[in-house]
């Protein structure tokens, strides 16, 4: 089987720091900072190298704030 | 400082996966962080994008929380009087029966308020897409006890939970228009876990195409959370949704090409 990369690119001035992404992730890709953006919120980092690009977070995420890719390796 | 795990060499076009739609705006919504009503404009706006109508569509925003809905979409769009959108609705459709018309309300909006107009549009069979927001709650004025407010339910005017011999039963209004004869599709959804924003999605795609057909009104609730009326973290909002609302408002198909769904 042919192994998959995903990454995905968070555009943190939007992230209103809900956590609703990182419970819909499988492989625990995404927490919360410990910075916050220019509105106050703590923004999602991610803290593996295991995103699969299954595009979970970025489909629960009420302000269209993750933008997701995905590639055979 | 926190590691960095970007992959930019896979940033590329034909590895996209998923990105923001070009049909809702730039602007930030004013929701709360996690507040459902996000997640449904985006819905809306993917469908509108994926059937290539951006140009033919026309919106109605209502009166509560998503009385800026305009301000996200990036197609044409009217305000209605609290309440009266499925009115505005009929009208805007009567003039530009090609056009694709939607209203976008909450349950303060289309089960309170504009219960008379809601019931009479479904009756009549208006050609038009009814997207309802169900979060229990007035969101917009501070937590106000709904129509739809759970039996036990806090709300700011039913601190000690909704007791209904005195305050009334809720209302579901989704049973009641299923049973008129001009709806063609009603439907339950919710958008809190990936595979339900996935189902949701479909129902919101059929709700459009349904226009095409000339059949009526499709009707399609989403149970969301109020995080701020609920008094909740989003998470814990998510939880205690799936735990109350959903026993009282089951997910799923109650008409579908006009006939009812047997249970
Ligand atoms: C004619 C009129 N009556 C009352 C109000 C006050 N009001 C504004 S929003 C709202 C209820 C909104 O609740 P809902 O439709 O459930 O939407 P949500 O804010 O929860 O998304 C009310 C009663 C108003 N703006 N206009
Ligand atoms: S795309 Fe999937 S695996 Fe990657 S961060 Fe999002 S939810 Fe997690
Ligand atoms: S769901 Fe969206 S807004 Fe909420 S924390 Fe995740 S990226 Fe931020
Ligand atoms: S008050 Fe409730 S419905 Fe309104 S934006 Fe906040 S969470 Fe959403």
């Amino acid at each position: 089987m042919a192994k998959v990369k995903g990454d995905v690119v968070i555009d943190i001035e939007r992230c209103k720091g809900c956590e609703v992404c990182t419970t819909a992730c499988p492989n625990e890709v995404l927490a919360m900072s410990t910075q916050v953006n220019s509105k106050g919120y703590r923004f999602v980092v991610k803290v593996n190298a295991d995103c699969i690009g299954c595009a979970n977070c970025a489909i629960v995420c009420p302000d269209g704030v993750i933008t997701v890719y995905k590639s055979k390796v | 400082m926190e590691q960095n795990f970007d992959l930019p060499e896979i940033h590329t076009p034909e590895n996209l996966v998923y990105t923001k739609t070009k049909v809702l705006t730039d602007n930030v919504m004013h929701y709360c962080p996690g507040c459902g009503h996000g997640t449904v404009h985006r819905l809306i706006a993917e469908v509108i994008d994926e059937m290539g109508i951006q140009d033919q569509v026309i919106g109605v925003a209502p009166v509560g929380c998503s009385v800026l809905a305009y301000n996200y979409f990036d197609i044409d769009m009217q305000e209605a009087a609290h309440g009266r959108a499925p009115a505005l609705a009929t009208g805007i459709k009567r003039v530009f029966p090609e056009k694709f018309v939607f209203t976008y309300q909450g349950d303060g909006d289309l089960a309170a308020i504009g219960t008379a107009e809601t019931i009479h549009a479904c009756n009549r069979g208006e050609n038009i897409t009814i997207i309802f927001i169900n979060n229990g709650i007035y969101g917009m004025t501070g937590g106000q006890m709904a129509p739809t407010t759970l039996p036990g339910m806090p709300t700011s005017t039913s601190p000690y939970g909704r007791d209904v011999k005195m305050m009334g039963n809720p209302l579901k209004i989704t049973e009641l228009v299923a049973m008129l004869p001009g709806t063609y599709f009603v439907t339950r959804q919710a958008v809190h876990t990936p595979a339900l924003v996935r189902k949701t999605k479909k129902a919101i795609r059929m709700a459009f195409e349904n226009q095409k057909l000339n059949r009526g009104v499709s009707f399609v609730e989403i149970v969301s959370n109020c995080n701020s009326g609920w008094k909740l973290t989003p998470v814990q909002a998510i939880k205690w949704l799936e735990e109350n609302m959903l026993p009282f408002y089951p997910l799923g198909d109650l008409k579908v090409n006009g006939e009812m769904v047997s249970k």
